[in-house]
């Protein structure tokens, strides 16, 4: 746009907008103010950032969430001379506000406004703020200050982060309500990226040593999935002192989506200590998982299988896991045995045709001659997707025959 | 009068303010003597809007009709004929202004039960760009309105007729979108016959609208998340989320998302025949957006905090009157049910409704209520009589006035009880919803007695104190009092009449 069409008209239609009868109006005003103030002259400037505070204190709560969403654009916009004047008494009104919602999203705020401060400036207006708010009655807007606590740490520098975001961290993590325990344990590793190894072993394992007995399997859920993370940043010594207990635990847990949850981020731990020390108690929580109740589970199990057959070795995969992959295909749900035959498939891709041709041709072609039809439909399936993978070959060769001797079958449906 | 400093000390003196003298204002939709009230007209819901210049009542037709306020329409001149006027007291006055079929009634397949279209409950919701917002709920679904004048599009200036005036609107009569259903000009028709010498010029058509209409469209549908019947919904005073109650659950809903909705309050036990209590009533705090209240039907009212947890099952308040030792009976229970509570506008006093009392609360104490008024005491030695015939069960409403000072609610035989509930008022007034309209009520002068007897013409049977002759089957369940007038609107079955005060 051009420079006099701007003031000319953008301008004019950010203030009628911004004086606008409907909160509607004035609600969008807030979200175009970031656009408008670069490009208009001095003058102008003053007036749009006093109708910005006006905003901030409108009677309707529409318009100071719209006011609170994009402050932190709209400080961006401003030099720093009137950042301090003219948005910090902004920002300091909408932190104080009577409706939680308008709160929550001046929690988002601290953070833009923090990278725009300077460093001392940050400490002594956004830090304060952010701990109060870690503090806040309302839970959701502690809950938001879990969520963004990382870019808040972010916003304020490392040591500001040491002396005052830890405790409120730790005191998130021990948070009465579930949900804001949830979403802080969710940010566990990224949060323990920032500090030194010693200040999280310190600080942060005796909460994360907690929440993997939390109450609430939510909890312990969102911890295991981002446990694993934590064992690049430790080191090999304090993941095997302090972490390798709270794996085991979580990995005999009682809710699948916890056991699950651990199985899958299993290559962070590899990459630290090694596989061995977990196997043992791993192949026992595979297969309690791997016959589980609940089909959904069973499914998710079946989705890792491949993963795990890449990290533990064919040697692991020989002994334990390769009855259990045959076992699936003779499941009773539908969902089972067609994702055990895409497992076989991707089983074959990743160890290669001469193993597949050893361990898993001879077992599946064995079971064509399960008397129940639904059985023979699933390995027909397997065979299907097995071929591409054997080559021509041994599809010629082995696979064909029994596809021919199967079309002859009477209540075969599908055609391979 | 000594102007300001008296008006001060005399507002000090002052005790509670005068009772006022209602009067009769308008009536909608009123039967005939002897005619059939068909079901479905009968209204289930009452709710003025914020400002009170809107009125909706809901019937269990699952139709909504909108009223709008006539009188202050245009505060422009207003001084200057308020200055012209005889009296300066105005009452607010109604007209219809618009209608549509909310709910319709459904089927719920897995259960084999037919839901109801009736609404329960209408809650006004924020106005925006000159529309018009309502929450209306049945049973199980809850739906937002947005009602709105549009201007009906005609297409003038077709092309092929120079005989008509370009310009003027087609004499043709029209249907909705203009489309001109009259078969001698169909130009639409593959028949049509060009004139020989071809058109002279080409005019595109133009979509002209001179006139607006109302129309009411359902902007979200907040379906599948109760599975008991909603009694209650409530917006909050943040203005994008509102709750809705059923018996054993309450839901928080964002009007903007229709499909996700957050369980805050949940009292349904483990095992089902440990069930004691169910949830009446739920409304939100009017200024503060974590207040909730809930009644129960076990006469209790909860306040709870949403800001501490995420599921709040524990209360931060209960308010509940301590029983009357040795006055237990088989219906104390049953009356001790609250079937309505309503905030005070200022948010700091909770008015509920059980079978035979209002009840003041201020929420600041909890030990017992600061005001206790008998709605209809002469019917408690019948209390078995409506057992039998399920009166018992009936669930009133209940209204402040805008200002706190008064209190009303409905009773049988169509008539209502105003109260005055400031510091010391011992105003009690007893009016009949009346199928005359023309017959002025005297309200019953306010007695030491609670069980006031209205005074009217002789062909209305009586509800005396002897209690003959009682008629439970005009009931006035339903009421809403002005926000900012002493007006008040009540149903007696499909008829609405307004009094003032």
């Amino acid at each position: 746009m051009r420079e006099s069409d701007l003031v000319d008209h953008f301008l004019p239609l950010v203030k009628r907008l911004a004086a606008g009868e409907w909160f509607t109006a004035r609600v969008s005003a807030c979200g175009v103010f970031h656009i408008a103030y670069p490009s208009a002259p001095d003058t102008l400037k003053t007036e749009l950032r006093s109708i910005y505070s006006q905003l901030c204190s409108d009677d309707m709560p529409m318009v100071r969430r719209a006011a609170a969403t994009n402050l932190g654009k709209f400080a961006a916009t401003i030099g720093s001379a009137h950042l301090k004047t003219d948005i910090m008494p902004m920002f300091d009104d909408l932190t104080q506000d009577d409706q939680d919602s308008v709160r929550l999203l001046s929690v988002e705020g601290c953070a833009a406004l923090g990278k725009l401060l300077e460093p001392q400036d940050c400490v002594a207006h956004i830090l304060p703020v952010i701990v109060n708010f870690s503090q806040d009655k309302s839970w959701r807007v502690r809950y938001m200050v879990a969520n963004q606590l990382y870019e808040l740490c972010e916003a304020v520098g490392p040591e500001p982060t040491r002396t005052e975001l830890v405790p409120a961290y730790v005191r998130l993590l021990r948070d009465n309500e579930a949900e804001v325990r949830i979403a802080a344990a969710g940010k566990v590793t990224k949060f323990c990226r920032i500090l030194n190894p010693e200040l999280a072993i310190q600080h942060i394992l005796p909460c994360v040593k907690e929440l993997s007995s939390d109450s609430s399997q939510h909890v312990r859920s969102a911890l295991a999935s981002v446990i694993m993370g934590m064992a690049p940043v430790l080191g090999k010594e304090a993941t095997i002192e302090h972490l390798l207990p709270i794996f085991l635990s979580l990995l005999k847990d009682e809710f699948p989506d916890v056991r699950l949850n651990i199985i899958s981020k299993l290559d962070q731990v590899n990459q630290v200590i090694g596989i061995d020390l977990l196997s043992q108690s791993l192949l026992p929580a595979i297969v309690e998982l791997a016959e589980d109740r609940h089909w959904r589970v069973r499914l998710a199990i079946i989705e890792y299988i491949p993963l795990l057959a890449s990290q533990l070795g064919v040697g692991f995969f020989d002994d334990k896991l390769g009855a259990l992959c045959m076992q699936w295909l003779q499941d009773k749900v539908h969902s089972i045995r067609d994702a055990a035959a895409n497992n076989l498939k991707r089983l074959a891709e990743e160890f290669g045709p001469e193993w597949a041709m050893q361990h898993i041709v001879p077992q599946v072609l064995e079971m064509i001659n399960n008397p129940h039809y639904l059985y023979r439909m699933t390995i027909l399936r397997a065979v299907s997707l097995l071929a591409p993978v054997m080559g021509s070959e041994i599809t010629c060769s082995k696979l064909l025959p029994v596809v021919i001797t199967a079309s002859k079958d009477r209540q075969v449906l599908t055609v391979n | 009068m000594n102007g300001g400093d008296d008006a001060a000390s005399s507002a000090a003196a002052s005790g509670p303010p005068p009772s006022l003298e209602w009067r009769f204002s308008q009536v909608f939709g009123e039967r005939t003597a002897g005619e059939e009230v068909h079901e479905v007209d009968i209204i289930s819901a009452i709710e003025f809007d914020k400002s009170g210049d809107h009125l909706a009542t809901g019937d269990r037709g699952g139709r909504v009709v909108l009223f709008e306020r006539t009188d202050t329409k245009d505060n422009g001149g207003s001084r200057r004929d308020a200055e012209q006027m005889d009296y300066t007291v105005r009452h607010p006055e109604f007209r219809y202004k618009t209608e549509f079929q909310s709910h319709e009634p459904e089927f719920d397949y897995l259960k084999s039960l037919e839901i109801e279209e009736k609404i329960n409950k209408i809650r006004w919701c924020q106005p925006a760009n000159g529309a018009l917002f309502l929450l209306s709920t049945n049973d199980k679904t809850i739906k937002y309105w947005k009602v709105q004048e549009k201007k009906i599009k005609k297409i003038s200036e077709m092309n092929i007729d120079p005989s008509k005036d370009p310009g003027s609107s087609s004499p043709l009569p029209l249907i909705a979108n203009g489309v001109h259903a009259d078969k001698p000009q169909d130009y639409l028709s593959k028949d049509f016959p060009f004139p020989p010498g071809g058109i002279p010029s080409l005019r595109l058509p133009l979509v002209t609208s001179q006139e607006t209409n109302l129309v009411a469209r359902c902007r979200r549908v907040y379906a599948h998340a109760h599975d008991y019947h909603i009694n209650s919904i409530s917006n909050s005073s943040d203005g994008e989320t509102f709750i809705s109650a059923d018996d054993l659950r309450v839901n928080l809903w964002n009007l903007e998302v229709s499909n996700q909705s957050f369980n805050i309050v949940d009292v349904k036990p483990t095992n089902m025949e440990d069930l004691t209590e169910v949830i009446t009533s739920a409304e939100f705090h009017p200024i503060h957006c974590n207040m909730l209240a809930y009644s129960s039907s076990k006469g209790s009212i909860r306040l709870i905090d949403m800001r501490q947890s995420a599921l709040c099952d524990s209360h931060t308040k209960l308010f509940e009157e301590p029983e009357a030792p040795g006055s237990r009976s088989f219906f104390t229970e049953i009356i001790a049910s609250i079937s309505d509570i309503k905030f005070s506008k200022n948010g700091r006093y909770i008015l509920s409704r059980d079978y035979m009392t209002l009840k003041l609360w201020d929420i600041n104490m909890d030990s017992g209520p600061v005001a206790s008024y008998q709605v209809h005491e002469h019917l408690r030695p019948r209390l078995c009589d409506l057992y039998e015939n399920d009166s018992i069960f009936d669930k009133f409403e209940c209204c402040l006035s805008g200002d706190g000072s008064r209190v009303a609610t409905g009773s049988y035989s169509n008539l209502f009880r105003v109260f005055g509930a400031s510091q010391g008022s011992t105003e009690a007034a007893t009016l009949e919803a009346s199928k005359n309209p023309m017959r002025r009520q005297t309200p019953a002068r306010s007695s030491r007695s609670m069980t006031s007897v209205v005074r009217r013409g002789s062909e209305s049977p009586g509800s005396d104190a002897n209690g003959n002759a009682h008629d439970f089957t005009t009931k006035l369940l339903h009421m809403a009092w002005h926000p900012t007038e002493n007006s008040i609107a009540c149903a007696a079955a499909n008829s609405l009449y307004m009094y003032y005060g």
